[in-house]
């Protein structure tokens, strides 16, 4: 394992609890927090974490963009923080300096897969988080000269649908004949399905430092909360629960801190990091929905309130589940691959590491 | 964020990888020998001496102990690693796992430099054998209202009363078992308890079977009447035992036995699906794997804390109650996917000639070592909810 930078981690959180507190948050109808508190990630280089340094990143480890990922999750707010890390990263795989400001990213795949025609883009892409707000997307698309990274100005794009479940936008975005502000060519690196496995080790990390702010909040409201006289920390059944909560928000740590520390150290992404992976966005994945009912639970009608803290990680929780991959989309994965290995090869692989 | 709950990404370092090559040619060797078979393992007592003294003379057995007591001195990652490859294989470990894992170390801690240096060698040989005396006919999950007695003499103690749920009683050459020296405490209802090394040859001891659901006949009641145990045989602080039972406890509920008992029943549904399974056995098997893989990780993560000297006591609650649960519930899921599985027959044999018997003893899974409430308490105390 590699030591983490306690200094990044420190300053992620400072600046989400100097910069966005939940109750200000939630009392600002217009938003007005969100461009200070880009501004003070971009001005510590949080944003473009995994880009290197000659092309205007951070370029520190991937296991220590896991851990700003860890914190940002654990403050769940509306900026697309994590999605700038992604579109960077990406961008860096195939040498092209990334743009500042925020960004997003799309998978490149489906019906309309997006393609480049003599250097403009055309095709769409769905379930795209903060379209509305980011400047760039990034993804990777079909070319006349083969499969291209793509950075893309949103402005222009046609974007349409809802806010989705974490009201962070779940949009499409259609490109016809968009110009491209730049591309590269994909290195042999970066497999096919490497965006999908970044992103779901991305959501991983963000569920799971959701979940243990999800429990922190849960134990500290149990232990306020009064009925019948005592704290409802006292009764069993809530302890209980809380038990549970707290075993859940330690596999999805334990799930997502062992697929950062993969990513670190892989060279290229093979069946070990794709278990990894995809164990790490089924177990969080899991532990989202069985940790946000309980938290729902002990919280009572006040965390279904617009005005409690708790539905801002919930509802990120159930969003960040679906992304890059359901838990069974990705569980059919994995049971394909294990099978098709045999029974033989299953308990070599699950402790091949 | 509290940070209360820690799981550090440990990986196994090199020794214990090339370690991992070692035990898994001796169980080849074993299994080709027809020493033990895999597939039918499960079902048996788990209880060779024989197979354990050829694990003792691999240096397999109180690896992590001092070279002065027969012990390798290597690391609990290394100990990991041979725990869980021989539990893959459901390997008949019972002669020697107990005393390896809880009874050697209690016995390193507080015995007496003559008993360390006469029993410690004969376990690392797989020479000598242990059980566990602490549930009571009417104290089971109450540890602390044990009533067992050992009453004070001029050559030491005479002990009187029963246990229960003695695992592997009839096959032990030792008991290390709670007594209560002392009424409880006004103040602290835990005192009055002491630990006590008994000779299971004792005068005094008579061992009745208790048969179980599953067919298995490895529990028993242990009656004491009059058995004599000498002074130096006390383990610990006399009145004091309850102060040394908690620290030991993340050793004894964060290991790979925690969630690896019912796995012989995933590796049969691998076969029985065969090759190319439907959408919806996939995703069940896909999601199980996740789900032992992350179980691993958090045991081998709470592992590498006790090795780097950390008492992780809240995070191995955590893993054994998680990987109790998975465990238990592993022989249903196994049953709901495999039923259109579309193996052969021969895929299937070992399959349906083990799924019954993994459901029947599913029920004690999660009682066996720490019930699920009373390791949902430990849990909650650690939040800081009690």
């Amino acid at each position: 394992m590699s030591e983490p930078d306690t200094i990044i981690i420190d300053t992620t959180d400072r600046i989400f609890r100097e910069l966005a507190d939940p109750q200000a948050i939630i009392a600002d109808p217009v938003g007005a927090w969100k461009a200070p508190l880009w501004q003070a990630l971009e001005d510590s280089s949080l944003t473009l974490a995994w880009v290197p340094e000659e092309q205007g990143g951070a370029d520190v480890e991937m296991s220590d963009g896991c851990d700003i990922l860890r914190v940002a999750g654990a403050h769940a707010v509306a900026v697309p923080l994590a999605e700038t890390l992604l579109a960077g990263w990406l961008l860096a795989k195939a040498g092209i300096s990334a743009p500042l400001g925020p960004m997003t990213i799309a998978l490149g795949s489906g019906d309309r897969a997006p393609s480049v025609r003599a250097g403009k883009l055309s095709g769409a892409v769905r379930g795209v988080p903060f379209a509305h707000v980011a400047d760039h997307l990034s993804l990777v698309a079909d070319s006349d000269d083969g499969r291209q990274v793509v950075c893309v100005a949103l402005a222009g794009c046609d974007i349409a649908g809802g806010p989705g479940m974490a009201g962070d936008g779940l949009a499409t975005v259609t490109f016809t004949d968009a110009g491209v502000a730049s591309s590269g060519a994909v290195p042999n690196t970066l497999g096919a399905e490497d965006v999908m496995l970044m992103g779901a080790a991305v959501r991983a990390q963000q569920m799971a430092g959701a979940l243990q702010a999800v429990l922190d909040l849960s134990v500290e409201y149990a232990k306020e909360r009064m009925a019948f006289g005592r704290p409802i920390a006292k009764f069993q059944a809530v302890q209980q629960n809380l038990a549970r909560l707290a075993g859940e928000a330690a596999a999805a740590a334990a799930a997502a801190g062992s697929a950062a520390d993969t990513i670190q150290h892989a060279e290229t992404f093979d069946s070990a990091v794709f278990l990894e992976v995809a164990a790490a966005k089924i177990r969080t994945g899991e532990a989202a929905g069985v940790g946000a009912a309980i938290a729902h639970q002990v919280h009572g009608a006040m965390g279904f309130t617009d005005e409690h803290v708790l539905h801002r990680y919930t509802q990120r929780l159930f969003a960040w589940r679906d992304d890059f991959g359901s838990e069974a989309e990705w569980a059919a994965g994995l049971g394909a691959m294990v099978a098709a290995n045999g029974a033989d090869q299953l308990w070599p692989l699950v402790a091949s590491r | 964020m509290s940070g209360a709950i820690h799981f550090d990404p440990i990986r196994l370092p090199p020794e214990a990888e090339a370690l991992r090559g070692e035990v898994r040619e001796f169980l080849a060797e074993e299994t080709a020998a027809g020493r033990f078979d895999p597939k039918t393992a499960p079902m048996r007592d788990g209880f060779d001496r024989d197979f354990s003294r050829r694990v003792g003379a691999k240096g397999w057995i109180g690896m992590t102990w001092p070279k002065q007591y027969g012990g390798q001195e290597r690391s609990f990652l290394e100990r990991y690693v041979v725990t869980e490859e021989f539990r893959a294989v459901s390997a008949p470990v019972r002669g020697h796992f107990t005393a390896d894992r809880q009874s050697g170390p209690v016995l390193l801690k507080y015995a007496s430099e003559d008993i360390k240096a006469d029993i410690l060698p004969r376990i690392t040989r797989g020479e000598c054998c242990f059980c566990i005396g602490m549930s009571e006919p009417n104290s089971g999950s109450d540890l602390f209202a044990a009533n067992a007695k050992a009453a004070k003499t001029d050559a030491g103690y005479v002990l009187n009363g029963a246990k229960i749920w003695t695992t592997n009683a009839q096959n032990a050459d030792y008991m290390i078992g709670l007594f209560r020296t002392s009424p409880p405490a006004d103040d602290n209802r835990r005192h009055g308890l002491t630990q006590f090394l008994i000779d299971m040859k004792s005068p005094g001891i008579s061992v009745n079977p208790i048969g179980n659901m599953a067919g298995g006949k490895d529990f028993n009641e242990v009656v004491f009447t009059d058995c004599a145990v000498p002074a130096d045989h006390v383990l610990g602080e006399v009145d004091g035992a309850w102060k040394q039972a908690t620290s030991e406890l993340a050793y004894e509920r964060s290991g790979p036995e925690r969630f690896l008992e019912t796995f012989f029943i995933l590796q049969e549904l691998t076969r029985a699906l065969g090759p190319e399974p439907d959408r919806r056995e996939a995703e069940g098997l896909g999601r199980l794997v996740a789900q032992l893989h992350t179980l691993r990780r958090m045991s081998v993560s709470v592992n590498g804390m006790l090795q780097a000297g950390k008492e992780p006591v809240l995070e191995g609650s955590i893993v054994k109650d998680l990987g109790t649960l998975w465990q238990q519930a592993l022989p249903s899921r196994a049953r709901d996917l495999s039923a259109f599985a579309a193996g052969t027959a021969e895929d299937r044999a070992a399959f349906d000639a083990l799924l019954p018997f993994a459901l029947q003893i599913a029920p004690k899974l999660t009682i066996q070592g720490g019930t699920t409430e009373i390791l949902r308490g430990i849990i909650a105390r650690g939040l800081g909810l009690r």
